[in-house]
């Protein structure tokens, strides 16, 4: 074996760059399964509520090209351990406006989209209930939150410890619907040979997909289905789950004996794959003249659909950011006649951090403290509900650090006193957080015995890239591991037959698979050590190896990445335009894997906080139902133009708790707190407090 | 997306031939709306006429010192015409603040000038929408109208529309007083820009006054010796239509306005030629004063819905600020 340098932490080029640029890395729909492919479009509900009272597809059935349409009395049975969604066509029920009530499966596209045209459907409807309210008598706690979390966290007297505060702040914060909208719609090409399926997907983690397809066509195992996804463009989250595309290709696919493609369009992303819920936050700050915090109040109110329950945990970071002796978080939900919302980027902390970082800046305001002072004065020693020490950190130094790299020093505390020209200028700050985890992980790893030359070896792990660069940063981990270069490592991931692993999702990627490969990685040399004297045999060896689940500190230590971001936000006078010609993001997370791919994840995170802040919103038609602006004309991200210079840095952090390779995981933590800082810097430039998200011009005249 | 037929003509006559034979075909320019509209289902024609190369696709110097449009000349190609920079700033920068580089490439004048609304009831077909389908009703009107119209809506009746139009570069062409060149089956005739599109009245269904089988062939602009310019207020920097936009063009003699053209956009179902604005402002002083009473006089007619009304104040201070700047009076 040769010894190299690191690569880990090294700024490495993409391994799939190349073949990406050219157009060569097979997408899901991109797959050729050597026949011809049958088309399927969907017949959606236009409806919320209500049940079907007469579906005819015979004209459909009759069009030239059209090999089947199923409807719910002529679609395969599911087995009833479907959960939310995933039991298409299995009733005449209907939850949620897009639920697909009918599915054509044609020659092409084009037939199978004008059949859809030809499918007559009749409802008996209610109104739509879709408007989240905080006096809606209907709100309930759930059990549990998502990710594990308690729904409530009650310490102290939080009422009492406000009435006594020398300064509170009470403010409601509001974020709309948001829809995840990667750049690759969601695909599924599935294909059956007997009773083994193969799906070429786009999502998340193909483990993550099995079971779903296993329950639902009550397969013997996951030997049965295979789904392979190599390269998926894009995710945030809607592609972590099974949704209603996957079992609708594969029933199609059941029907008519063939190959069949199912690719969403951009309008069914809008009710077919989830979404952020919109939430409403009231927070309560008491504190000391001095501002420390002796209360801190989170109340969410956030809705769920009929047919799930994702209760998002939206006051979860407020839990682990500041010290007061006296808190309070609570998550209430609504159930309405919306499509079943899931996770998009930092769910939870996204949201959250919006409400819990503009409230300290307006008790900043209410004190006269710098806000950058006052989250260093109550930064908390150890975590301040659980109370066990930190894993590692480092907010205080990232506050510090971006404060000097922004140069903050000096500046004015008062708000709406800064023009250029026409434009009001201000600058904001806001902390970011997320959780480090680690997940249940497999791993093999073969070394083929080669007569001449290097030893090749064979990383196997179904991990998953969906665009991350998850490719590239986990081939350095395997060769710093294996002791190698990254020319002698070939990963295999994105594959269902591989390894089990975990989807990419929470941040946890690196942190699960990386480690498996480390533990695997070791295993494998100390037997080329032990058994072989430090050669390869002729046979090979392949060892399997991997890690149980959650870091064995995870119970007694906390374990959080963090970050701050500093903001300068102009807005024109005369319109209410908004512009951040420059930010700055410091962050703390423990290993970075790869600076280059790493600072992509930072600025990505950065530059989507920013686009909720001023663009997204998916606007719900309160008498029709349905998300008014459900295409990227209307839905507003953020374009090239809105960005300006971002300046990305890291600090460096020594983490021997949360994993192998003392990584926190990098793919979330940089939307959290970006839109706070940029509201908080509107705030400094024009003396508006926007609550609710997005700040678009109109608001400047309210 | 249903089956059409694809036709290509010789000539301008003979494509308004062919296309007065069938009730239900259209015109194709660079396809950017049309297409578009075909696949979610909004535009169903029976035959497509390509005229996007079959009209001229140059500008040309006209006898009385304007210019003509050819209506095949691609938006980018007029952005980027020396003479429109020069002499109709308000124009290029009109093109230029609208859709992407792709798209400016593709657009055709007589296409843009003709594009559709973009009010998403409009173009989802499972929706009720007075101008796709007349007598449906109007789902903006109680719905999403954050970005819709604020003056010349019908507000009630079979023709109930508070839809926009949104061409960046029709607004500056009315600023422009220009003239629009039509061959119909009937012969060839002139239409004032400012007589093209038309407000809902009673029937939503029209956008403008063409009709059916009327090609454009070109668009004169008239000669422009005053300063001009266009703003646009959008929800992000780039790649969005105008909340509101302002095309105008200032003539400033002894501190008086000696000549104004005042154009709004994303105001109204038709580019808004702002007349009483104008007639308030000639031979006034050319102060911040008179620019806000004129736009207020202006503004005074708007019935804002209850999601837009910040389309008034917005559009008030642009005018103000656009006029400004053209005195000269502000960066
Ligand atoms: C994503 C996106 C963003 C955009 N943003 C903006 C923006 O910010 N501002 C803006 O102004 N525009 C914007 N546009 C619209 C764009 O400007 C128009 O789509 C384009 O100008 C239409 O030109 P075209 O030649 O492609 O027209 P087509 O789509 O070919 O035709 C449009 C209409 O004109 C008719 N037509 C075409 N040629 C003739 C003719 N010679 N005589 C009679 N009728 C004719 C057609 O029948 C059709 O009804 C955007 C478009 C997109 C897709
Ligand atoms: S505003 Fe006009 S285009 Fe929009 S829904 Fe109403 S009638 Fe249709």
């Amino acid at each position: 074996m040769t010894t190299v340098d690191r690569v880990v932490g090294a700024g490495i080029d993409r391994i799939d760059g190349p073949a990406k640029v050219r157009g060569t890395a097979p997408y899901a729909y991109e797959h050729d399964p050597g026949e011809p492919i049958a088309h399927v479009a969907l017949v959606q509900s236009t409806v919320n509520r209500g049940r079907i009272t007469q579906l005819d597809p015979t004209r459909a059935e009759a069009m030239a090209g059209v090999l089947a349409v199923l409807t719910p009395a002529n679609a395969p049975r599911l087995s009833g351990d479907l959960a939310s969604d995933l039991p298409v066509l299995q009733s005449l029920d209907v939850h949620y406006q897009g639920q697909v009530v009918a599915v054509v499966v044609a020659e092409t596209s084009e037939v199978a989209k004008a059949a859809v045209g030809e499918v007559s459907v009749e409802y008996a409807a209610e109104p739509p209930d879709v408007r989240l309210a905080v006096d809606r008598p209907d709100l309930y706690a759930p059990e549990k939150i998502m990710a594990g979390y308690e729904t409530d966290s009650v310490i102290g007297d939080v009422d009492g410890a406000l009435a006594a505060a020398a300064v509170t702040v009470d403010a409601t914060y509001e974020t709309p619907t948001q829809h995840n909208n990667p750049i690759e719609m969601h695909t599924s090409m599935a294909r059956w040979d007997g009773d083994q399926l193969t799906m070429w997907d786009a999502n998340q983690g193909p483990h993550n997909i099995v079971n779903d397809l296993v329950a639902g066509f009550a397969l013997d195992g996951g030997h049965q289905v295979r789904i392979i996804s190599p390269y998926v463009g894009g995710a945030f989250g809607s592609k972590a789950f099974t949704h209603p595309n996957q079992m609708v290709a594969a029933m199609a696919a059941r029907v008519v004996g063939r190959t069949v493609v199912l690719e969403l369009t951009r309008q069914q992303m809008f009710s077919l794959v989830g979404h952020r819920t919109p939430t409403i936050q009231r927070v309560r700050l008491g504190a000391d003249p001095e501002g420390r915090l002796s209360a801190i109040s989170h109340e969410v109110v956030e809705h769920t659909s009929r047919v799930n329950e994702f209760a998002e945990q939206t006051a979860t970071p407020t839990r682990v950011l500041y010290a007061a002796p006296n808190r309070r978080t609570t998550h209430r939900l609504a159930r309405l006649d919306v499509p079943p919302p899931t996770i998009m980027r930092a769910p939870g902390e996204t949201p959250g951090m919006f409400a819990l970082e503009s409230a300290m800046d307006e008790l900043a305001h209410e004190l006269g403290i710098d806000p950058v002072e006052l989250r260093i004065r109550n930064e908390p020693t150890e975590d301040p509900e659980r109370h066990i020490p930190w894993s590692s950190r480092s907010l205080v130094q990232c506050l510090r650090t971006g404060a000097e790299r922004f140069g903050w020093a000096g500046r004015d505390l008062r708000p709406g006193v800064r023009t250029d020209g026409r434009w009001l200028v201000g600058t904001g700050v806001a902390a970011a957080t997320y959780p480090a985890r680690r997940r249940k992980a497999d791993c093999r790893i073969s070394v083929a015995g080669t007569p001449a030359g290097p030893a090749r070896y064979v990383v196997e792990i179904d991990g998953s890239d969906i665009g991350t660069g998850a490719w590239t940063a986990l081939t350095q981990i395997a060769a710093d591991a294996l002791g190698v270069g990254m020319g002698d490592v070939e990963l295999r991931i994105g594959d269902s037959r591989l390894p089990f692993a975990g989807g990419a999702g929470g941040s946890t990627g690196l942190a699960s698979w990386g480690s498996a490969i480390v533990l695997t990685a070791r295993e494998l040399r100390r037997r080329l050590e032990d058994e072989y004297g430090g050669q390869v045999p002729p046979d090979g060896v392949t060892v399997d190896g991997g890690v149980p689940g959650p870091s064995p500190h995870a119970q007694e230590r906390s374990m959080h990445s963090f970050g701050a971001h500093f903001v300068e936000v102009r807005v024109d006078a005369d319109t209410g335009e908004v512009r951040v010609p420059r930010a700055t993001s410091v962050y703390a997370a423990g290993t970075i894997v790869n600076a280059k791919t790493a600072r992509s994840q930072f600025l990505g995170g950065f530059c989507m906080g920013l686009s909720m802040a001023l663009h997204e919103e998916s606007v719900q038609d309160e008498v029709h139902g349905h998300y008014a602006n459900h295409d990227l004309a209307e839905y507003h991200v953020a374009t090239n133009a809105d960005i300006g210079e971002i300046d990305i840095a890291w600090l460096d952090e020594d983490d021997p708790y949360v994993n192998e390779l003392g990584l926190k995981g990098i793919g979330e933590i940089g939307i959290t707190g970006a839109a706070a800082a940029v509201a908080n810097g509107y705030w400094h430039a024009t003396c508006k407090r926007i609550r609710d998200l997005p700040i678009t011009p109109d608001k400047y005249f309210r | 997306m249903r089956e059409f037929r694809y036709a290509a003509a010789t000539d301008p006559a003979a494509a308004v031939a062919l296309l007065a034979g069938e009730p239900s075909g259209a015109f194709l320019g660079g396809g950017t709306n049309l297409v578009d509209l075909m696949k979610l289902g909004v535009a169903t024609p029976d035959v497509l006429v390509d005229v996007r190369t079959l009209t001229s696709r140059e500008v040309t110097d006209a006898a009385d010192g304007g210019l003509r449009i050819g209506a095949g000349v691609p938006n980018a190609d007029l952005a980027a015409d020396r003479r429109v920079r020069e002499r109709y700033p308000v124009l290029a920068q009109a093109l230029l603040a609208a859709a992407s580089g792709q798209l400016r490439n593709r657009a055709t004048t007589a296409g843009n000038l003709l594009q559709r609304t973009r009010c998403g009831y409009f173009t989802d077909v499972t929706r009720p929408c007075n101008k796709r389908s007349p007598g449906s009703g109007c789902g903006a009107l109680r719905g999403l109208h954050r970005n819709h119209a604020v003056l010349g809506q019908t507000l009630d009746g079979p023709g109930t529309c508070v839809a926009t139009q949104p061409s960046d570069m029709a607004v500056a062409m009315v600023a422009l007083d220009a003239v629009v060149q039509v061959l119909g089956p009937d012969g060839a005739r002139s239409i004032p820009i400012g007589e093209l599109h038309r407000l809902p009245g009673d029937d939503a269904s029209r956008d403008t006054t063409l009709r059916h089988g009327e090609l454009v062939t070109a668009v004169d602009l008239p000669p422009m010796d005053m300063p001009s310019r266009y703003r646009k207020v959008r929800d992000r920097a780039s790649f969005a239509f105008a909340l509101v936009s302002v095309a105008a063009a200032l003539r400033v003699e002894d501190g008086v306005v000696a000549d104004v053209r005042l154009a709004l956009g994303g105001v109204a179902h038709k580019p808004w030629r702002a007349a009483v604005a104008e007639g308030a402002l000639r031979g006034r002083p050319a102060t911040e004063e008179s620019f806000a009473a004129a736009a207020d006089a202006e503004l005074a007619a708007a019935t804002p819905l209850p999601g837009n009304g910040y389309k008034v104040p917005l559009a008030r201070n642009v005018v103000v600020r656009t006029l400004l700047e053209l005195t000269g009076g502000l960066a």
